[in-house]
């Protein structure tokens, strides 16, 4: 019945991964973004809270059962600390979630109990295309059934950690649809390109991919002869950047908050003045209300019923809500907040992505 | 645990609204619009009966517990339901709710801060008699609007007959004429017993029906929900019973208990505003919608975001605006249930649902073009409707003051 409290497990968990945020995350945050690259200790230690494998059936040699809503309450948990490291601990899950949604039992099999395992395996999936005119649901590269093998040709980019993914599943257009396909790392005419330079989430490498003529086994389809629905596969995916850009704002309005607390002009805090205390408390129901979103469209994932309608604006609404809530965080720091020892303006430009990371390119 | 499922007894009452609100309030929707001071009688007949149902119910229960309320068990679901209901009715027309018979605002304050004698005598009108009765209540005064704590009106205890007189004018009063000319109900009145003393001298007084000395305004004119009755109250000496002084002996001393009961209606009373802007905003959504797809454009959302329409974007934009302030309104009546403080969830609700029925119902109108503008169809009455709803229970700008406050941990001196 209607309630909005964490249960015990949840708490847990999430108290868990704030804990790993704020003693791990928060403290090499800003030298990965300068740098272009995460400590691996600090992946490891996220890897290791364990979200994907408490997720996953015994089966398939899991911990527990998948919840979108514990997805999304550890997605935002993880977006609070800083969303490159959140996708880079997460770029596992572009190919679990999928074979858990849709794999046949043979994948499942094969790939599942990976991700119960202390390391996170090498895996990556490949989405978005380099135009402007990108349409997850009707893609560019192209897989053609030739007999028993699909050749997939196209060009792919914002393909995170490619460099040293073993499998890639990618995601091309058969006949009108997009399906997905397994490719393994080093199969002729897969070409890992040059690292994309982003905007924001420079902590995480993504590459771009060309597909010439790949040539795979027709059961390398996600799904098999079955395929998969990818409104299904997209739906999951847009929870998990909702959930993140609830995260960042989140992280952005109460570093707005604090800093207006002790900012001192005028002769008191700038908190007491309407103009910035107005901006926080919309900024506080934006996020809120961004929250809820997630959280029923989450819901009603669980309850094995069809959330398209309320992801799709969910997706909408979080994606201008985040560059709002940013732009306004970093604004309530004035010349501060555009000064790069400050996060705001890295909020501000990982905030941005939300509404490029269009399905399940990212997370 | 995270749940959004509404109580299914609950829903099944929601259909039950959904009945009265198509077929009894919409038709009479454009009626009374254009005749602003009639009432709204088949709507009053409809649920003169049921609301007698619910106060003897409430009654027989204050009374079997010798006054106090019956043990509960599990989460308590009256806001709720109240919200949902009213959220339903405020679909099918909000100036005809407001008109609803029973306490309303006032019955609400009662609840809050009054004895359980005084909830019987002030209760049992609604639970009995043929003839429908209203409560309303009286904080706004001419010259104190969202500061009512500097309210003028006053009320000087008479030792000789133990009686209060109460001097002073209200203003914008829902059903104050309903409640004190037109029926046997009562008007709950706030007044300062000593204006030196600031909140701590503001008390609620029960003003009881046909009272001499009370001189109900014609109806104001307004804007929207123009079925609900709106007036002026003047009080020349009136005369009320010592009792009639809401509260137990602790909130009649020199304290600010008074002061906070009524801040502590509010706590209900702006989600059941924000579930009646949602009201609207959802007749004004699902219309749009209708209208649109009939005149032959398509919605698709599912398209890249390069790709929408710009009538695609703007709806688009109304039902993320109507989704997360319904989803807020539905968050502070379930922390109400479960027995949480809800001031923030209350405040964040009514400031967002009162600004986002505002924006998707101009919208709307905008969005019908030639239909939206004409008074043949309803769209341009809902935008009028809803703007109330940014207004009262605290004006969004009050509101955010409070959602300020709360996060920041400001208080009102440090937060003005």
């Amino acid at each position: 019945m209607l309630e909005f409290q964490l249960d015990e497990e949840q708490k847990m968990l999430t108290d868990a991964i704030h804990r790993y945020s704020t003693e791990m995350v928060r403290k090499v945050f800003r030298d990965a973004d300068e740098e272009g690259r995460i400590p691996a200790e600090v992946i490891q230690a996220g890897w290791e809270m364990g979200v994907l494998a408490t997720s996953l059936p015994e089966a398939y040699g899991g911990f527990g059962d998948y919840s979108a809503v514990t997805q999304v309450l550890a997605a935002e948990a993880f977006g609070w600390g800083d969303l490159a490291t959140a996708l880079a601990v997460m770029t596992p899950n572009l190919v679990a979630i999928p074979v858990l949604l849709a794999g046949t039992e043979a994948q499942k099999e094969a790939h599942l109990p990976l991700f119960a395992e202390e390391n996170p395996p090498k895996v990556t999936a490949a989405l978005t295309e380099p135009r402007i005119q990108y349409d997850p649901r009707r893609l560019q590269t192209t897989a053609v059934l030739d007999h028993d093998h699909y050749v997939l040709n196209g060009r792919k980019t914002y393909v995170p950690l490619a460099a040293e993914a073993e499998t890639f599943l990618i995601y091309a257009n058969e006949d009108g649809q997009t399906q997905a396909f397994f490719v393994a790392a080093g199969t002729n005419g897969l070409t890992v390109g040059e690292r994309d330079k982003l905007m924001g989430i420079k902590g995480l490498p993504t590459y771009k991919l060309s597909l010439e003529n790949v040539r795979i086994p027709a059961e390398n389809r996600l799904g098999g002869a079955a395929g998969s629905d990818f409104e299904t596969l997209l739906n999951h995916s847009r929870l998990a950047q909702g959930a993140l850009a609830v995260g960042l704002t989140q992280a952005s309005f109460e570093y707005a908050r604090d800093y207006a607390k002790q900012r001192v002009q005028f002769g008191e805090p700038i908190a007491q003045r309407q103009s910035i205390a107005f901006m926080l408390a919309e900024m506080a129901i934006d996020v809120e209300s961004a929250r809820m979103l997630v959280w029923e469209a989450a819901w009603l994932l669980d309850q094995g019923q069809d959330a398209t309608h309320e992801i799709t604006v969910m997706k909408h609404f979080i994606d201008e809500m985040a560059v709002r809530v940013a732009d306004q965080g970093l604004q309530t720091l004035g010349g501060y907040g555009y000064i790069r020892e400050y996060p705001m303006e890295l909020w501000l430009r990982n905030a941005r992505g939300f509404a490029t990371f269009d399905g399940v390119a990212m997370v | 645990m995270i749940s959004f499922e509404i109580p299914e007894k609950l829903q099944q009452e929601t259909k039950m609204a959904e009945m009265v609100a198509a077929q009894v309030m919409r038709p009479k929707s454009r009626y009374l619009d254009e005749h602003e001071h009639e009432r709204p009688s088949d709507f009053i007949n409809i649920m003169w009966p049921v609301i007698k149902e619910q106060y003897k119910k409430q009654l027989a229960g204050l009374q079997n517990g010798n006054g106090s309320q019956p043990k509960r068990e599990g989460p308590n679901w009256a806001v709720l339901r109240f919200v949902l209901l009213i959220e339903m009715l405020s679909w099918g027309d909000t100036g005809q709710y407001l008109c609803m018979p029973g306490g309303g605002l006032g019955g609400s304050a009662v609840e809050a801060v009054g004895t359980p004698e005084q909830k019987v005598r002030f209760f049992s009108r609604f639970a009995e008699g043929n003839e429908p009765s209203w409560g309303s209540m009286a904080i706004t005064e001419p010259d104190a609007g969202s500061d009512n704590s500097s309210m003028r009106t006053t009320a000087v205890l008479d030792p000789a007959t133990n009686e209060w007189i109460i001097n002073g004018e209200k203003i914008f009063i829902t059903s104050g004429s309903l409640s004190l000319k037109e029926s046997d109900g009562f008007c709950v009145v706030w007044a300062t017993v000593d204006p030196t003393a600031g909140r701590k001298g503001i008390k609620s007084f029960v003003v009881e029906g046909r009272t001499p000395g009370v001189e109900v305004s014609h109806g104001l004119d307004k804007l929207g929900i123009r079925a609900s009755d709106t007036v002026i109250l003047s009080f020349r000496d009136v005369r009320v019973p010592y009792e009639n002084l809401l509260g137990s002996p602790e909130v009649r001393e020199k304290s600010t208990k008074g002061f906070a009961g009524a801040m502590q209606t509010f706590d209900a009373s702006r989600p059941a505003v924000a579930a009646s802007a949602m009201g609207i905003a959802r007749a004004a959504l699902e219309f749009t919608k209708q209208k649109l797809v009939e005149d032959g454009i398509v919605l698709d959302y599912t398209k890249p975001r390069h790709e929408l329409t710009a009538v695609e974007r703007d709806v688009l934009n109304m039902e993320a605006q109507y989704k997360t302030a319904w989803l807020l309104t539905l968050k502070a009546a379930a922390a109400i249930a479960h027995g949480q403080g809800n001031r923030l969830e209350a405040s964040m609700c009514k400031a967002h649902a009162g600004t986002a029925v505002t924006r998707i119902t101009q919208k709307s109108v905008e969005l019908l073009g030639p239909l939206g503008y004409s008074r043949e169809l309803l769209a341009e009455k809902w935008m009028r409707d809803a703007k109330i709803n940014d207004i009262y229970e605290g004006t969004r700008q009050i509101n955010l003051l409070i959602v300020a406050r709360s996060i920041l941990g400001y208080s009102r001196r440090e937060l003005k």
